[in-house]
């Protein structure tokens, strides 16, 4: 019955349209109006900003910055205006305005969950584990002011006060004491505990560049963002590689530039020497992830690579995740043979990543089966 | 996608209105429906009219109304419709003590549309008019093609703040037709202004010399050719509103002419609320504490409405919450009339405690207030009504930037802060473009004159402008403004941008043809 098709709002058409703009897939001279083009902005402290995309057409203006407005508050003439974040922050620069919002980490894993509709992780290995969880359920006379819970408090500072009789209906002041105070608490719940290793391999030799950098560092954040809203435990491992293979700390992975060959080979030689040395299977949710453009040293080096993941990986691993990334040299075999090779094992994944564009399915295939 | 009143919010809505009523407010029949979020963001993101014309910009509100809500950023909290009756939404996941000041806030506004004079040309069935507009807009995407329409669009939404706000509260005023006589006639007139100039006759041939000096001769000729030029000039007088100038005169067809009366239309009808932000928003805001803290408020609602109320007015320094100062001006004006403290002898008593004990009991600032929302907008209400004790107590002043680009307290002396106020508040903060002369050069090329008040135009913004405007001129586009402090002339030919030195009576501010604001 057609009653049964949801309506269609007409809002949508309109999003869908945006959207189409934004993406450049239409009105390609729109595009330049669009304020920012970037999946991901500014990593703070345990909270990201993604800009919103906005797109404003041209008019006859000021432009957004006056330089001088009115304001309401306290200071000194020539103090500075209070309330302002700190100096040099981004944003700042040529008037230029980006609509940002600011989320946490997790809250973050759950819109990227919602958007790419990924399944919940169920964990592989043991669950013996346990471990402490906080929920805050309950109220307690005591604790941190930042608990501190507003009603509650001025509730019982009323009821004392009527108690006491000094509150008059006709000068309704409460003023909560030390011992009306109120803080919202917690109790110790025990879930299950599971770690995962990841361990990230990445293609350095002359023919990345920075752009296919990027992408790989964007795509490897949202990543990790989901993974560790998935496990409790999570370590992380960063290995680089042209025609040798080595371990790495996370800021030289993205930033380091080598040139020469490609032995793809040595990386997955040293991840799995790596997984067999600390990452028992048992104990252990392993998710190797590897970006490299797709050029191999040799058809022989690409045979040494399939046997290393057939013999020693893949046993090991929830899945193997294959990213690759187009750039201007790279032959893009690698993807052809791997899928060749090991298309039908569930646990190999391989995905082109084109452009920017191709970083969100590109997470989705490889977080969207749930191991 | 609207449900009826439920029965608990129906009792509140009926008491709150009786309220209202009992303190003077004066509102046509208020219509309120209830909304899920997402629903109420539709709403929101067609600027109130949900049968509005499709555009990709409504999707983009949407967007982000949809996500700051959901990184709980924000909270629309209502949404009232000028128009006749009136419409309101409410978002359901409210509790009852927002419900509760949100309904009393909507009779504020509902007031204000009702009795502001500057509301009083806006159309009162203008919901009907969007679908109107809406079903045109389909019509012609269905004719001509959804992209070329929308095309059109965007560039009539570019030179959407390019009409004459003032212009509906002039019924009367002259419309400026073409000039009499075409340009041929005035060629013609120009190669005989040198017999025309009007001489003395004389007797004797040397006497010619004493009754007609050649630098008198001289002057009246240059009289007749300036006479020449501005008759020759099209339109006579600057003409504030471009996209009526536009329609009238552009080379256009049917569909296009209607588009551009279509957004002229709804941006004169948004007009009067940005006006009247201020005003408008303080004037609810003053009803909804009222209302509140007078009658419906509940004892165990207090906390609830507190919190709400103070995140109305939550202000952050450098940044004026509209909401915050209207509210305390409309306050400030009730109590000043209540206490006499207003006329000639308390402007002159210069004794701070006799001044801030002053009460004469006059009691008149209820009367006051609603005396003050009927006949005032921003620009004259802060002119009238923003004093120096207010700037004071307020703690207002005025910022400018330091070298790092951070907001520094420049000033907390009142007239600068008035001065700065005011000027963020003319024309809404939009520079004034007029169209100078549509057949510039004499050869159909469109002048427009920016008046330069003291900011440049944002170039990039400008330029691409004026590809909009030469898109429906379909000649070249002149804008005559000050770069840097020196006048210039923006040139775009269809091809590439220049710009030129400017001469004379273009040059920006300062020139005295048609200067005058009404």
């Amino acid at each position: 019955m057609a009653r049964e098709v949801p309506v269609a709002r007409r809002i949508d058409q309109d999003v869908g349209r945006f959207r189409r703009i934004v993406r450049g897939q239409v009105r390609k001279n729109l595009r330049k109006y669009v304020t920012q083009g970037e999946l991901l902005g500014r990593v703070g402290k345990g909270t990201v900003s993604i800009p919103l995309p906005e797109i404003r057409l041209p008019r006859f203006t000021f432009g957004d910055d006056r330089g001088s407005g009115v304001g309401m508050g306290e200071g000194g003439e020539g103090e500075p205006v209070p309330g302002q974040g700190g100096a040099g922050e981004a944003g700042e620069e040529a008037g230029e305005h980006v609509l940002e919002v600011e989320v946490s980490l997790p809250e973050l894993a759950e819109l990227l969950g919602e958007e790419l509709r990924l399944p919940a992780i169920r964990p592989r290995g043991r669950e013996a584990v346990l471990s402490d969880v906080r929920r805050y359920r309950s109220i307690r006379r005591t604790g941190p002011e930042s608990l501190r819970h507003f009603r509650r408090t001025f509730r019982t500072a009323l009821r004392r006060q009527i108690a006491e009789g000094t509150y008059e209906p006709d000068r309704p002041v409460v003023v909560p004491r030390r011992e009306d105070r109120r803080y919202r608490s917690w109790r110790i719940a025990e879930v299950p505990q599971s770690n995962a290793a990841v361990i990230y391999m990445m293609d350095v030799s002359g023919s990345m560049g920075t752009e296919q950098k990027e992408i790989v560092r964007i795509e490897a954040f949202w990543i990790d963002t989901w993974l560790r809203s998935q496990y409790r435990n999570i370590e992380v491992r960063y290995i680089v590689h042209d025609a040798a293979a080595r371990e790495v700390d996370r800021h030289s992975f993205f930033h380091l530039r080598e040139s020469g060959g490609t032995k793809i080979s040595s990386a997955y030689e040293l991840c799995s020497r790596i997984v067999e040395e600390r990452y028992s299977p048992m104990e252990w949710n392993v998710y190797p992830f590897h970006f490299s453009d797709g050029d191999n040293w040799s058809g022989g080096d690409t045979r040494t690579c399939m046997e290393l993941l057939r013999e020693k990986l893949l046993p090991r691993v929830n899945v193997f995740c294959y990213g690759q990334v187009k750039s201007a040299y790279g032959s893009g075999q690698f993807k052809v043979d791997l899928d060749d090779e090991l298309g039908d094992d569930g646990r190999v994944l391989t995905s082109e990543i084109p452009d920017r564009e191709g970083i969100l399915p590109s997470i989705r295939t490889f977080l969207g089966t749930g191991r | 996608m609207t449900v009826a009143l439920p029965a608990d919010l129906r009792r509140i809505r009926d008491r709150i209105r009786a309220w209202a009523e009992e303190f003077g407010l004066d509102f046509p029949e208020t219509f309120f429906e209830v909304l899920d979020h997402d629903a109420l963001h539709e709403v929101a993101a067609y600027g109130g009219f949900p049968t509005r014309y499709p555009h990709w910009r409504f999707g983009m509100q949407y967007e982000q109304l949809r996500k700051t809500y959901a990184y709980g950023l924000q909270k629309i909290y209502e949404l009232v419709i000028n128009n006749d009756p009136c419409y309101a939404y409410l978002m359901r996941s409210n509790g009852t003590t927002d419900q509760k000041i949100v309904m009393a806030h909507v009779y504020g506004h509902a007031d204000f549309f009702k009795n502001n004079l500057w509301f009083g040309p806006t159309h009162r069935k203008m919901i009907d008019q969007m679908a109107n507009h809406g079903t045109r807009v389909r019509r012609y995407a269905d004719r001509w093609g959804a992209e070329k329409v929308e095309r059109f669009l965007d560039d009539a939404l570019c030179l959407e703040n390019l009409v004459d706000a003032h212009e509906p509260y002039r019924p009367g005023a002259a419309r400026k037709g073409a000039p009499d006589g075409g340009a041929d006639d005035l060629d013609e007139e120009e190669r005989r202004i040198g017999e025309k100039v009007p001489r003395l006759r004389a007797g004797p041939e040397y006497m010619d010399r004493y009754l007609n000096p050649p630098e008198e001769l001289e002057r009246a000729r240059r009289r007749m050719e300036r006479d020449l030029e501005t008759r020759r000039r099209f339109p006579a007088k600057p003409e504030r509103d471009v996209l009526r100038f536009l329609m009238e005169n552009a080379p256009l067809s049917s569909w296009q002419r209607d588009l551009l009366a279509i957004v002229r239309a709804e941006a004169l009808y948004f007009a009067p609320q940005a006006m009247t932000k201020i005003m408008n928003e303080g004037w609810a805001t003053y009803w909804h504490s009222t209302i509140m803290t007078e009658r419906a408020l509940s004892d165990d609602e207090l906390l609830d409405y507190a919190d709400a109320h103070s995140s109305t007015l939550a202000s952050s320094p450098g940044r004026l919450n509209p909401y915050k100062l209207g509210l305390e001006l409309w306050r400030d004006i009730a109590d000043r009339w209540d206490r006499g403290r207003f006329g000639t002898e308390y402007s002159r008593c210069t004794d701070w405690t006799q001044r801030r004990s002053w009460d004469t009991r006059t009691g008149l600032g209820r009367a006051k207030i609603f005396e003050v929302r009927k006949a005032y907008n921003d620009v004259t209400f802060i002119d009238e009504f923003l004093t120096e004790d207010f700037v004071r107590e307020k703690r207002l002043f005025v910022y400018g930037r330091n070298a790092e680009g951070a907001k520094v307290i420049e000033s907390r002396d009142f007239a600068k802060v008035k001065e700065t106020l005011l000027r963020d508040l003319t024309n809404f903060g939009n520079p004034v473009v007029e169209v100078l002369d549509a057949n510039h050069r004499n050869r159909g090329e469109l002048l427009l004159r920016h008046r330069w008040e003291g900011l440049d135009l944002r170039g990039d913004y400008a330029r691409d402008t004026m590809e909009a405007l030469h898109r429906i001129w379909r000649r070249p586009v002149h804008v005559a403004t000050k770069v840097e402090g020196r006048g210039r002339i923006l040139v775009f030919d269809g091809t590439r941008h220049s710009s030129e030195e400017a001469r004379g009576e273009e040059g920006g501010e300062g020139s005295s043809v048609g200067a005058g604001d009404p």
